[in-house]
């Protein structure tokens, strides 16, 4: 995978003289002893990371653990007191002014907490403002801000001042401002945190198909785990500065680097951002391999399924793709009708459940198929089954751990 | 007691020596602000008084409302009725003479001291001193300078009235909200970009009440610069007070009122027309 912007020992020191400050880190000292002694602010120390093209990277962590600084310094709304931002294999922290400048409007965009949109514009030459700075004529301009005006939904509102809009609406601006320009790289800090829980949600699925439709590199800065989880292929997580852990959701939420990582997950339903494949188990439920041969096949496979006190199994193929589930019942209808394959055994209305799919959704389901479900991948092969048993003992667990 | 400290001696000195080593640079900026006043004051008297009074009835009528607009025209009637027409226009050219001057030097002044620590270190005690400085000072070394007529009497209003632009829009620049100015240079603006396209028109509103005080001020300023011969309404009122007449003061007087209302509330109307919040 090609590797969109990368972070090599990035550090930001906010004070008079941050040589100072740097060999006080590079000593070993600790931020809060070099802000005592000096005064002076370690926003981001020694920050690494690569992300690739296409994803959308969720840097999370506390109010002031220096996410908005570290946003920053990518496209050097701050300037770096040291280290390397490689975009395309290119050193930003090294660039020229008008490089920058080429780069900014080239290949970056960003999308701002409040909004940050120009009042004395309309919502049209808003949208179409990184053309307009980057010499775009009036036509061309305006054609690509209704494109993008219409993608976020706000082509009626083209002649209407920010003010007039909602909230919703002037972020809707906002990032039809930064896609107007199709950068190759999105910038976003806390864009969706200053609105109402329910517009948040809107658009992030706004975001989310957007990105179905035109696979972008965005970094999506983030205080809040529910949102850094819907959207994020992977999230770092800041604490005091530094990056503590980086990885997908799935593996942050099963090792969590420390404590502080953890304290996260403190009173968050985590159930919620479990999935299919997380709770699966393999050994559950019997699998049989077809085609399986003749009677003798039936009968061997409803006698283990008797001894195992089961009533159904599951019936893949020589890959492990999942075929069907077949039960007791329906192998011994089969052979009474003289019929002596699993696949002609199958019971047609049992879903085979994709691994992804989340816990709610997958409890919706096991509450309505007393059953076990089969849980696949993205090529149908087995994962493993989830029964009605399997989840009220993962829900026990989750609520003896509390 | 005796002074031992002799400022006005100095200031005196420092008048002189300008008086005698650089009358080039002075005629120069005489000529431009003469010819500036008398191009005004030319169009202004060139439009048929009838003409003008249409015009700013309607402009009073679209920008304030009716009401207003009736009383533009109620004001045009009296100014003219009493005969004071043409000293109120000679009054009017000299305020936006005065006033685009201010303009011109103020707006660029403000924008520097917002930029830059070591300008904003220098301008603003200068603009104390300009301010609260009485305003009648500024008349002798101005007739020094440039003799006695509208110049002297445009650039004494220039030094009086300029402050509250430049404040004003020094204020406006620095008070642009920074996640705008973010948007701006990450979007790709150069410097001069980002002046033009944001932190300008970010600072308008502000710069706009500069304006509309910097005209009111020129206003108060024209009428005491009369007596340095610069003319206009405070002819009158000068010889009103010189003669004791109580009739051509009051009338002069009120002529001074009914056009500070009405500029005041126009350049109002231009100032927060705009939508400006965010
Ligand atoms: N311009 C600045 N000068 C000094 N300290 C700053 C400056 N900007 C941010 N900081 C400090 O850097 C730390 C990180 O801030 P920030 O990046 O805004 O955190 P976050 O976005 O995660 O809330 C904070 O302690 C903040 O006070
Ligand atoms: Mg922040």
């Amino acid at each position: 995978m090609k590797q969109k912007i990368v972070a090599k020992g990035l550090h930001k020191i906010f004070g008079r003289s941050p040589d100072i400050a740097m060999e006080m880190l590079r000593k070993g000292r600790h931020k809060d002893e070099i802000f005592k002694e000096t005064g002076m602010v370690v926003g981001v120390q020694d920050a690494n990371f690569a992300v690739n093209e296409g994803e959308i990277f969720v840097i999370m962590g506390l109010s002031g653990s220096g996410k908005s600084t570290l946003i920053r310094l990518l496209n050097r709304l701050i300037e770096p007191t040291a280290g390397q931002i490689l975009v395309d294999g290119q050193d930003v922290a090294t660039m020229s002014k008008a490089q920058l400048v080429a780069l900014r409007r080239r290949d970056m965009a960003m999308v701002f907490q409040s909004f940050a949109l120009l009042p004395h514009l309309t919502v049209l030459d808003n949208a179409a403002f990184g053309l307009e700075v980057a010499g775009v004529g009036r036509k061309e301009r305006e054609r690509r801000a209704l494109e993008v005006l219409d993608e976020v939904g706000l082509k009626a509102f083209a002649a209407k001042r920010p003010a007039e809009l909602s909230g919703g609406m002037q972020q809707r601006v906002g990032l039809a401002r930064a896609l107007a320009v199709d950068p190759s790289l999105m910038l976003m800090d806390e864009a969706f945190s200053a609105l109402d829980p329910l517009k948040r949600t809107e658009m992030q699925e706004l975001l989310l198909t957007l990105q179905k439709e035109h696979k972008r590199t965005i970094i999506f800065v983030s205080h809040d785990l529910d949102e850094a989880f819907r959207i994020g292929n992977r999230i770092a997580i800041m604490e005091g500065g530094r990056v503590v852990q980086i990885g997908s959701p799935d593996e942050i939420l099963r090792n969590p680097a420390d404590d502080y990582v953890r304290a996260f997950f403190k009173g968050v339903d985590v159930k919620r951002y479990l999935t299919a494949k997380d709770v699966a188990l393999p050994d559950e439920v019997l699998v049989m391999e077809a085609p399986a041969d003749l009677n003798a096949g039936f009968e061997s496979a409803i006698g283990r399924l008797r001894q195992m006190r089961r009533n159904y199994g599951f019936v893949v193929d020589k890959e492990r793709r999942v075929l069907g589930t077949v039960s007791i019942d329906s192998m011994l209808r089969c052979l009474a009708e003289g019929r002596t394959t699993l696949e002609q055994a199958l019971l047609d209305d049992i879903p085979a459940v994709p691994g992804d799919t989340r816990m709610t959704e997958l409890i919706s389901n096991i509450v309505r198929n007393p059953y076990p479900l089969p849980i696949i991948d993205g090529e149908r092969r087995y994962l493993g089954a989830v029964t009605q048993t399997i989840l009220l003992r993962n829900m026990a667990q989750e609520t003896a751990n509390v | 007691m005796s002074e031992f400290l002799p400022i006005g001696e100095w200031a005196d000195q420092a008048v002189n020596f300008l008086l005698e080593n650089d009358s080039g640079t002075f005629g120069a900026l005489g000529t431009f602000v003469g010819s500036l006043t008398e191009l005004v004051e030319q169009a202004l008297m060139f439009i048929p008084s009838w003409v003008l009074a249409v015009v700013l009835t309607a402009l009073a009528f679209r920008r304030v409302g009716w009401r207003f607009a009736l009383f533009c025209a109620a004001a045009v009637v009296v100014i003219i009725g009493t005969g004071f027409w043409n000293a109120t226009m000679a009054t009017l050219a000299l305020v936006i003479s005065a006033t685009l001057i201010s303009l011109m030097v103020g707006v660029p002044l403000g924008i520097w001291t917002a930029k830059s620590r070591l300008a904003a270190y220098f301008v603003r005690p200068s603009l104390d001193f300009m301010q609260t400085m009485p305003a009648f000072v500024y008349l002798i070394p101005a007739a020094m300078l440039f003799g006695l007529g509208k110049v002297p009497g445009v650039l004494a209003t220039v030094i009086f009235a300029m402050p509250p632009v430049v404040r004003l829009t020094s204020l406006g620049i620095r008070q642009v909200n920074s996640e705008q100015l973010e948007a701006g240079v990450t979007f790709g603006c150069t410097p001069w970009q980002l002046l033009f396209k944001v932190q300008i028109p970010g600072a308008l509103p502000s710069i706009m009440a500069g304006i509309n005080q910097t005209i009111m001020m020129a206003l108060s300023m024209v009428i005491i610069a009369s007596m340095v011969g610069a003319g206009g309404l405070g002819n009158d009122v000068l010889t009103s007070i010189s003669r004791l007449d109580i009739g051509l003061g009051f009338e002069s007087g009120l002529a001074v009122v009914l056009l500070a209302i009405i500029v005041d509330r126009m350049t109002e109307s231009f100032g927060v027309a705009r939508p400006t919040k965010a």
